[in-house]
């Protein structure tokens, strides 16, 4: 067994994290998130320019990578600039055109020319009910997409969107120009930073990806690479609450000696690193099944994912806690970190909805 | 044991919930309801009505306008108040100063004060941490050297809540280096228009500004604004963190926000079917909700013994940590109630007046915000920790 990420990849990753201290930095990244768009573009391109967005991909489909370790390499560089962007939906979008044999869309996206989305959450509406669903019918010259998702992440200004909707069929997947008649969008800021929005399309022209009614497992195998690049994010954020915690336990003092000398305080955060090397191993068990068959792949994922989820909760508010006032404000990139960990949560399900697949997944292999 | 009401205390109730009925604004308590947030003029206008009905300090004694209630009917009041959504009254004048002026403040000082507390002329806000003096509060910093009639008051507050609204700050300074250091310190009044004085905001991890720094620089304050004695101020400090603490427990904060994640869990479909008949998410809410029907039973008990003359200590500590847990407990669920649509972040939706179109579920938008916010629940009030230690000390005895 070996546990090393491998010279190559640690190269990349150490080009990705220079490349993120040097250009996104916690200031950079407070005007990225105030701006209109809640990202930046340049830090996109200079990223791409690296090479980070073809390590997603295997070389077949035009990538440089592609491996889970060389995805979850970069995700833990993302994790630890906490940085925004597209990253997660580059990842699963462009897994499917790779899948699709698209190769020409994908070519650009790897470039850092063409920024896409990946559009599957069900739209819901004021009620609290899933309103407007995705469905598609085909007509002769074409296929039409009407209906909503919802949280569409960065999906204002992209030029692809990987849309999942219902035909006569099933479940299948399309590619809508972001251009395309019909589309409009409601975009806003999200909580941990970045953007996403309201996507409704309305008898909007788009491809069919890959075969009628056969989308599902495109969407599974997709949302397993992104539930394994989350994983890898959230240790790499893990790891920072958890460094700058143990500094500030070493530096501030009260009654006259470091809070870090109090048992107490101690032992929460012995619990916090025992934790974090679980959801390290997690991460790691994601990574490894990415390539397997589905039900394995997939009860990794969410095991994952339920893993992070309840480690990351644990993190995020010892984090604050131990922090005490300090750790409350916007000013400490800290509160940042503890944000975007907690808001991985409310990504692809959250730990309930995956501890419930992996139950289903091990009783169906049972 | 006789855990009912008795007719007295339904009958109160029934009286508490019809003056809710007819004063409490509807735009004031869909505010609270939403998660929007509160302006100063919201708060002072519910302030207003309650001090009309002679309910606002109902703690106080009655010669200074109090109600003479029974702490079981304060507890009533306090969860029908909570369940209704009405505002929070701000404690710091009417729940923290208000006590220590009536145990220990001049007869000129209550006299002034208090009925300025009452009909909203001062604001008040709490001066206690300093940035070294936090958990170890005794050894604040912020320096009172007396000179003729004032003092001359130098350093610095911060957390300051909703000091940017306040007339006025009751700050501990210290008096004397001399001895143990809660042995120097006094508790001042001070006019936040003295010249000399600084409020900056601090920006929190919601992006909202709720706390503050003050800046002291060469502030003079008169002496008649010492409370009690000089070197004193820690025995009135104390006592006002117990008043701080009572009520604590916030039993109707929680069973507010409870029946709102109720309605919330019934009516939010999740693949396919309604959240509250989610096991996993069933089982959370149960769990919270033993929890509170516990805590309500712990937080009468302590409410009667107080009744019958035993003054609470380190079981106010115990309510501390689970009342607060549980409030927790509760943003948690509410923010995972609403899955993906906890993450947009529109800030026009806290604000009263906005017509946007909502965006997900219509109570989605303050949720995260609500549950990071409700982070300081543990901190402040004497962290968590901090009230551990204090069982562990004055119950345990260890
Ligand atoms: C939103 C907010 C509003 C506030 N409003 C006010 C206000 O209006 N007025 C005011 O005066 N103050 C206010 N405070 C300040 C609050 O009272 C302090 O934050 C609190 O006392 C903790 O102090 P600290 O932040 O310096 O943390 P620290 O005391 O530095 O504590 C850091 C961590 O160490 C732990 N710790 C400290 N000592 C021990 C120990 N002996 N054993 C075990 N653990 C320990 C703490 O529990 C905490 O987890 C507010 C704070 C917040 C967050």
């Amino acid at each position: 067994m070996d546990f090393s990420l491998g010279e190559d990849r640690q190269m990349l990753v150490d080009s990705v994290g220079r490349y993120l201290a040097d250009t996104f930095d916690f200031s950079a990244r407070e005007k990225a998130i105030a701006s209109s768009e809640g990202w930046s573009r340049a830090m996109w391109n200079g990223l791409a320019e690296l090479g980070v967005i073809g390590a997603f991909f295997r070389e077949d489909a035009g990538g440089y990578g592609g491996s889970p370790f060389d995805i979850g390499a970069v995700f833990g560089e993302v994790g630890r600039a906490i940085a925004v962007g597209p990253f997660l939906e580059t990842l699963m979008a462009g897994r499917v055109l790779a899948a699709t044999g698209r190769s020409e869309e994908l070519a650009g996206v790897i470039s850092g020319e063409t920024r896409i989305t990946f559009a599957d959450t069900p739209m819901m509406g004021a009620n609290g009910s899933p309103v407007a669903p995705m469905h598609a019918a085909s007509n002769g010259d074409g296929w039409k997409l009407s209906g909503g998702k919802g949280v569409v992440g960065y999906v204002a200004g992209a030029e692809l969107i990987v849309v999942s909707a219902q035909t006569d069929t099933g479940t299948s997947l399309f590619l809508v120009r972001g251009d395309a008649a019909g589309v409009s969008i409601r975009d806003y800021p999200l909580v941990d930073g970045g953007a996403a929005g309201e996507l409704t399309l309305a008898d909007t022209p788009a491809e069919l990806l890959g075969s009628d009614g056969e989308g599902q497992a495109l969407i599974d195998d997709a949302t397993a690479a992104g539930l394994t690049a989350l994983s890898w994010e959230a240790v790499a954020i893990m790891d920072v609450l958890r460094a700058q915690t143990i500094e500030y336990l070493r530096t501030r003092k009260q009654f006259g000696i470091p809070i870090g000398k109090f048992q107490a305080l101690q032992h929460r955060m012995a619990t916090v690193a025992l934790e974090i090397e679980q959801a390290r191993s997690a991460a790691i068990n994601a990574a490894a099944a990415l390539d397997k068959a589905p039900n394995v792949r997939d009860a990794a994922a969410s095991a994952a994912k339920y893993t992070i989820g309840t480690v990351g909760k644990l993190t995020a508010e010892e984090a604050i806690q131990l922090h005490g006032g300090i750790g409350m404000t916007w000013e400490l990139p800290l509160s940042h970190y503890a944000k975007r960990l907690t808001m991985i949560g409310h990504l692809l399900g959250d730990e309930d909805e995956h501890l419930s697949r992996y139950i289903a997944l091990r009783q169906a292999a049972a | 044991m006789d855990l009912e009401f008795t007719e007295e205390e339904k009958a109160f109730r029934e009286e508490v919930r019809a003056f809710l009925k007819e004063k409490l604004p509807a735009r004031l308590s869909d505010k609270v309801r939403n998660g929007q947030n509160l302006r100063k003029e919201d708060m002072e206008e519910w302030h207003a009505i309650l001090n009309a009905r002679g309910w606002l300090a109902n703690h106080w004694p009655v010669e200074w306008g109090g109600t003479g209630w029974t702490v079981m009917q304060r507890a009533i009041f306090e969860e029908e108040v909570s369940k209704a959504h009405a505002p929070r009254i701000v404690p710091f004048g009417l729940s923290m100063l208000a006590p220590v002026l009536i145990k220990y403040g001049s007869e000129e000082q209550k006299k002034h004060y208090l009925p300025r507390i009452l009909d909203g002329t001062d604001w008040w806000c709490q001066g206690y941490s300093e940035p070294g003096a936090g958990s170890d509060l005794a050894s604040l910093k912020t320096q009172a050297v007396r000179d003729g009639d004032d003092y001359i008051v130098n350093g610095q507050k911060t957390w300051t809540t909703l000091g940017q609204y306040a007339d006025w700050i009751f700050c501990l300074v210290r008096t004397s280096n001399e001895g143990k250091k809660q042995e120097g310190i006094s508790f001042l009044l001070i006019d936040m228009k003295t010249p000399g004085i600084e409020v900056r905001p601090i920006k929190l991890l919601d992006g909202d500004h709720e706390v503050n720094e003050v800046f002291f620089t060469d502030v003079r304050v008169p002496v008649a604004n010492l409370v009690g004695e000089e070197n004193k101020g820690w025995t009135y400090a104390k006592y006002l963190l117990t008043y701080e603490r009572t009520n604590i427990a916030g039993v109707g904060a929680s069973i507010a926000a409870f029946e709102q994640l109720q309605q919330v869990a019934k009516t939010t479909m999740r693949n396919g079917g309604p959240l509250a008949e989610d096991p996993l998410f069933a089982a959370r809410m149960a769990k919270v909700e033993i929890d509170l029907e516990n805590m309500k039973t712990t937080n009468l008990r302590v409410l009667a013994a107080a009744g019958a003359g035993h003054a609470p200590t380190a079981e106010s500590s115990m309510l501390k940590i689970r009342g607060t847990e549980i409030r927790q407990a509760l943003t948690d669920l509410m923010r995972r109630a609403a899955g993906s649509y906890a993450q947009p972040w529109i800030h026009a939706a806290f604000e009263e007046g906005f017509n946007g179109e909502p965006v997900g579920p219509d109570w989605a938008a303050p949720v995260a915000s609500d549950y990071f916010n409700m982070r300081k629940l543990s901190i402040f009030g004497g962290s968590n920790e901090v009230q551990r230690e204090i069982i562990t000390k004055s119950i345990l005895e260890l």
